[in-house]
């Protein structure tokens, strides 16, 4: 565990850029520093491999002070990503992912036969070993960056905003891989981004830091969401945390409706017979079960269903894994105000009613109060 | 045609033997004054307040002309190569130890940082990652102080036989022979051309990791006035 005790910075010119923080890191998980700029995150992560020295305070790693062992030895211990990855421009990728291997005295073919381990691991192809990083795109800098920081296995990651550079979608790509990397090694991850987004999806935990390198919340992100510990942390989180806790309750308990569901090629019989009086509207399918549109029964004739005469039926959601946030995002998104519930296929597994999701959200708001006075007292260590 | 490279006995060198005094005592200099920016420009870099006065001292210094190096170092050094030599050392400086300065700055603040946390010493990190990354700089600058120094080694001649093709073009213009100061010009011209071909060729061999296109490094802007 990495404990940070009352850890101050401060500069000759007098700035302060961290106040009096105090912070436990638990192993093998992933800790977020969120902050607008200047709050210190990136700061405190520099203390952590003494890039940056501490002023006051100290800083243990499974027990014992960081000055006690020497620096370099320190470091080689902890994976260090970086912003736009910081890779050698003059070494090959292959080179780039054995460098900390090489410094702790590996034989090149040893540290060449990690490095391509690796590569695999991060979803890298084999065919990019010999290129030079000019030849990559700025994601597959990133893996690259990440590939050279677990290349001697470390059990600290440091993580400097590390996808802050890349393109949404290629950051999304990233975090998802990080997400699935840290699932099968677990290591002990500190990630400082400025993007409260990224904190809440990648953080088991989260400490929201304010301008002046102090702390404001040190939580769970869906705690975070549900109780921001004051207003600075509840501005920071953004207008729409309520819908963004919904991420943290599973649609699993959504009740499906399947009566309202009709394939394309229905009689005129079948069409008939669907039970309208929960749904005013029938979800028709194709021959495979994948949603087609939404239509009233009415303008249903058997045989002759046209797959764009139908209203849109937005964007499924995942009955079984999804958060309850998306299936209300597909509610929304419909004119018809039904979500489409589909199996991880994409069949259609049912439908369920904005008003139903809206009774789901609500029970799932009393179970968190029922066993949130618990959480907080359990996990609090301000 | 071999008597088109007939060379009059006081010259005491034949064609070639000119042209390779010529060489060494062009490149010598800048190997040496790369010996000496090495060094000095790391600790400009490290003390960034040394960078403009060491600038300045490197300008007066080639502001200097060589005859008075010769008048002065002639006391110590004598007639010798070494009299000629020595200038031209000093004045390579004025452009390697701003061209390696700009060099080890350019390597991006990232990898610095990342060498740093992944447990570079200093001295590791300097070798490993700074000069390499530097290394397009350095041979621009490389470039200019060779074909500057190829060109300065004619002056030489002023203290005898320690000019190479200067010698060769003082001859010509005394016993009024054209040959002998086409060979000289040219030569050096030649001479000057090979020796920038040589840099980059080494350049290519040494940067594999350079983007193609922008291989085309600019030359350092100390030394527009190289020829002198």
């Amino acid at each position: 565990m990495i404990r940070i005790e009352s850890v101050t910075k401060r500069y000759p010119d007098g700035t302060v850029a961290v106040d009096r923080l105090s912070l436990e890191i638990p192993d093998r998980s992933i800790t977020v520093l969120v902050g607008p700029s200047g709050c210190g995150k990136t700061t405190t992560l520099r203390m952590i491999n003494r890039m940056i020295e501490p002023s006051e305070g100290t800083i243990l790693l499974d027990g014992v002070d960081i000055l006690r062992q020497p620096v370099n030895t320190l470091r080689r211990s902890m994976g260090y990503v970086i912003q736009n990855a910081g890779l050698f421009q003059h070494r090959t990728i292959l080179d780039n992912i054995a460098t900390v291997p090489r410094l702790l005295g590996w034989g090149k073919e040893k540290s060449r036969a990690r490095a391509r381990e690796l590569m695999e691991r991060v979803g890298l192809d084999g065919s990019l070993a010999k290129r030079y990083p000019y030849q990559l795109s700025g994601g597959q800098q990133q893996r690259v960056g990440v590939a050279r920081a677990l290349a001697a296995d470390p059990p600290v990651l440091l993580m400097d905003e590390p996808f802050s550079a890349v393109d949404p979608v290629v950051r999304k790509g990233l975090q998802d891989e990080l997400l699935r990397i840290q699932d099968e090694l677990g290591k002990t991850i500190v990630f400082v981004t400025h993007d409260i987004d990224e904190a809440v999806k990648l953080g088991t935990m989260v400490a929201v830091m304010r301008t002046g390198g102090k702390l404001a919340q040190f939580a769970p992100p869906a705690e975070l969401l549900s109780s921001p510990a004051d207003a600075f942390v509840e501005d920071f989180l953004g207008a729409d945390r309520g819908i963004r806790r919904l991420s943290f309750f599973p649609s699993a308990g959504l009740e499906l409706l399947t009566s309202p569901v009709v394939a394309v090629d229905a009689t005129a019989e079948q069409i008939a017979a669907r039970d309208t009086t929960d749904a005013p509207y029938l979800l028709v399918t194709d021959l495979d079960g994948k949603p087609l549109g939404w239509s009233e029964p009415q303008d249903l004739t058997a045989g002759e269903i046209e797959p764009d005469q139908l209203l849109p039926y937005g964007r499924p959601f995942v009955a079984a894994t999804d958060s309850l946030r998306a299936a209300l995002d597909c509610a929304v998104l419909s004119p018809t105000g039904w979500a489409v519930g589909v199996d991880t296929d994409g069949r259609v597994a049912g439908v369920v009613s904005q008003q139903s999701i809206g009774e789901a959200i609500r029970g799932a708001h009393a179970e968190g109060r029922a066993d949130g006075t618990a959480e907080q007292a359990a996990t609090v260590t301000r | 045609m071999n008597e088109f490279f007939d060379l009059p006995s006081d010259l005491q060198h034949s064609y070639l033997g000119l042209v390779a005094l010529h060489l060494r005592e062009a490149l010598l200099p800048v190997l040496a004054g790369l010996l000496v920016a090495l060094p000095v420009a790391q600790l400009c870099v490290r003390l960034r307040w040394l960078y403009p006065p060491v600038l300045w001292v490197t300008t007066v210094l080639y502001a200097i002309p060589s005859l008075a190096f010769f008048v002065i170092l002639i006391d110590y050094t004598g007639l010798s190569e070494l009299t000629v030599m020595i200038p031209l050392a000093v004045y390579s400086l004025v452009v390697l130890v701003p061209a390696i300065v700009d060099g080890v700055r350019s390597v991006p603040q990232e990898t610095l940082a990342a060498a740093t946390a992944m447990g570079f010493g200093p001295v590791r990190r300097y070798v490993q990652v700074q000069l390499p990354i530097a290394a397009p700089a350095i041979i621009a600058g490389l470039r200019v102080a060779s074909v500057s120094s190829v060109s300065l080694v004619s002056v030489g001649m002023l203290i005898g036989n320690a000019g190479a093709l200067g010698n060769l073009l003082n001859s010509g213009m005394i016993y009024n022979q054209p040959r002998l100061v086409w060979l000289s010009v040219i030569g050096t011209a030649v001479l000057a051309i090979l020796v920038d071909i040589a840099l980059i060729v080494l350049r290519e061999l040494v940067t594999p990791w350079m983007p193609r296109g922008s291989r085309r490094t600019t030359r350092p802007t100390a030394l527009k006035d190289a020829a002198r």
